[in-house]
This record gives structure tokens, C-alpha cells and sequence, in this order.
């Protein structure tokens, strides 16, 4: 983006609203002091001190679109993390939160660039994606969409109903779910790891020089990087953003 | 000492902290092979004193940046690996 002249500073903002995505993942919803507006897929580095100065940073993926008042933030409870369990489990309404942000143009998407959209995510990659989704809908875009989203359960699955939702709504967003450990008895998605036939299946045809987003671990991430270039899919629009092996 | 090998997006906090341009957008050519390409789309390696941006085509060592947390805070920043940064 043009012309973002503009030094990054660390504020606190205000955890307004803490609430149970998943057995293992939180929303956290965020006021902060001074915000001059992101675009869908950025992300905000987070930074939390210890009583002896000891900081730890991790970065997190803006799961609210643009055009939402407050900041949500998808954390997910790892236990050997550093950050994650505090984030998780001990911050609550009313606490502070030190960040900064937003961070990143490069794996952002506005509406007014088109498509058609192919969002694929592995568990809390969901979020910079859900983003894109919503701020589609705010925009009132018609941009096609298709979201492969992979979860290990059905319990495990963030966003479920605002997803289903989303897509019951609108013809032009499809969203196809894998559920990789257990399915629920009727299961009709996918059940395994995404892999290049599921792409083959899902995915706009090259021809249609879909935009691509990846999101999620980083095996995931290359799998689906690697499977689509594959495929035939111009590697400059297959855009991803990798978790890593753990998190933290 | 971990060691996160992630996208080039994962440098921009520290790279935001020098760099008054979106960096993530910016081009890189590498000096090693000549690609360009965005440096969202490199690979960083992401240590708690730093990151390396590696070039995704042959992973030769693009743009180092250290920072030291004490005060004064310095950063080194050692671009030796690019040829150019085109910036918008």
C-alpha cells in the first residue's frame, strides 16, 4: 500500500470480551486507544512482560474485518507455549493487552481487487481468512469464494456457525470442511488431510487465475502451496502465511 | 536457540520498525541468483535476536536485522544479500 509512512508503536488496548471459540481456542475482542483501520489479513504482533522485563512477541492474525469497531483476535490454547496459555486462560475482560499493528499489506485482500477467491486454512489459520469473509459480506462484494478449511473434529471447528451461516446466505461462498480425526455420524465433507485431489476438486481451474490464500501450519501451508502450483496455479497468486510447526 | 522458518510476512514487525514503507509489498532482487520478488513472499527465519530473510528461490541470505533491547535500542541491519529494494 502507498504511503504507509508510519513507525510502528506498542499500545495497550482493552480486552472488551474474551469468549469460548472451541475446547482449545478463544476470541478475544479488543478496544484499543488508537487504531488507524487494517485490511483483511493483516495481523498484530502482541507483546507480554514478565515481572524481571523478560518480553516474549508472537504474532496474531486479525479475524474482524476493516469495517468491525472492535479487534478480534483467535488464540489457541498451546501448553508447552509461551504466550498462548497466558493468552488463553489468564487475560480476561478488563485486562490489557500490549500490541501493535496492523502489520503486513502483502497477505491482505480488499474487496475491490476481485478474484475469484480461494481461501484455504488449517485450524486457527482460519482467522486472517474469516477476515476476508466478513469483510467481503461488509463490502457487499459478489467475488466468488471458496473456503477449504481443515479441523481435526467437528467440536474443532472455529467460526462453525457463522460459516454456515455465511454460506447459506450467498450463493457465490462455498465453504467445504475436512475434519482430519473424527467425523460425527452423517459426515458429509471430507475426511483426511487436504491433499492435491481434494484441491484438484475444489479449486477454481488455473484458467480462472484464482487468488490464493493459505493459511494455517506450516505442513499444511506447503502441502497446499506446493499441490496448487501443481495443479498449474500461478505461483504469484498463491499467497501464504505459516504458523510454524507449534505456535507459541 | 528456536528457530521458525515462516513467510516473509513474519519479518515485517521487525523490518516495520526500521522501514517507514509497507515492507511486505516491497520488491527484492537477490544477488545471488536475481530473482525479485515481494518480500512477503520470501521465507524468514525467526529467532528472539533476530530474523533472517531468505530468497524463496535459492535461499541465499536477503536482509539480516538484529535489534538490541537495551537502551539506546540499535538495530543492525545488513542488506547485503539484495541488490535492490523497490518501495512504493
Amino acid at each position: 500500500m502507498a504511503g504507509t509512512v508510519r513507525r510502528l508503536t506498542w499500545q495497550v488496548g482493552e480486552v472488551v470480551e474474551a469468549s469460548p471459540q472451541t475446547p482449545r481456542t478463544k476470541s478475544l475482542f479488543l478496544e484499543l486507544p488508537e487504531w488507524p483501520g487494517h485490511r483483511a489479513g493483516q495481523h498484530v504482533d502482541v507483546r507480554l512482560t514478565a515481572e524481571d522485563g523478560y518480553q516474549a512477541e508472537r504474532s496474531y492474525s486479525i479475524a474482524s474485518a476493516p469495517e468491525s469497531g472492535r479487534l478480534e483476535l483467535v488464540v489457541e490454547r498451546l501448553d508447552d507455549g509461551e504466550v498462548s496459555p497466558y493468552l488463553a486462560d489468564e487475560l480476561h475482560e478488563g485486562d490489557g493487552l500490549e500490541l501493535r499493528g496492523p502489520i503486513g499489506g502483502w497477505f491482505a485482500w480488499d474487496a475491490k481487487e476481485g478474484g475469484p477467491l480461494l481461501l484455504v486454512a488449517g485450524g486457527s489459520g482460519i482467522a486472517p481468512l474469516m477476515a476476508m469473509a466478513r469483510h467481503r459480506k461488509a463490502a457487499g462484494s459478489d467475488t466468488p469464494v471458496r473456503l477449504l478449511y481443515s479441523s481435526r473434529s467437528y467440536a474443532e471447528i472455529i467460526f462453525r456457525q457463522e460459516l454456515e451461516t455465511l454460506a447459506a446466505d450467498d450463493e457465490t461462498l462455498e465453504v467445504i470442511q475436512t475434519l482430519t480425526r473424527s467425523r460425527p455420524e452423517g459426515w458429509r465433507g471430507y475426511d483426511r488431510r487436504i491433499d492435491g485431489e481434494m484441491l484438484r476438486e475444489v479449486a477454481y481451474p488455473p484458467e480462472e487465475h484464482p487468488l490464493a490464500f493459505v493459511c494455517g501450519p506450516t505442513p499444511l501451508v506447503e502441502t497446499v502451496a506446493t499441490a496448487l502450483v501443481d495443479l498449474g496455479h500461478d505461483p504469484n497468486r498463491v499467497k501464504t502465511e505459516r504458523f510454524g510447526p507449534t505456535g507459541g | 536457540m528456536d528457530e521458525q522458518r515462516l513467510d516473509g510476512n513474519a519479518a515485517a514487525g521487525i523490518l516495520q520498525e526500521v522501514f517507514a514503507f509497507e515492507i511486505t509489498t516491497a520488491r527484492a532482487a537477490c544477488v545471488q541468483c536475481g530473482a525479485t520478488g515481494e518480500v512477503g513472499a520470501q521465507m524468514a527465519y525467526v529467532t528472539e535476536i533476530g530474523t533472517v530473510l531468505r530468497c524463496s528461490s535459492c535461499d541465499n541470505p536477503l536482509i539480516r536485522i538484529v535489534r538490541q533491547n537495551e537502551t539506546p535500542q540499535r538495530y543492525w541491519l545488513d542488506l547485503k544479500g539484495i541488490n535492490y529494494l523497490q518501495l512504493q
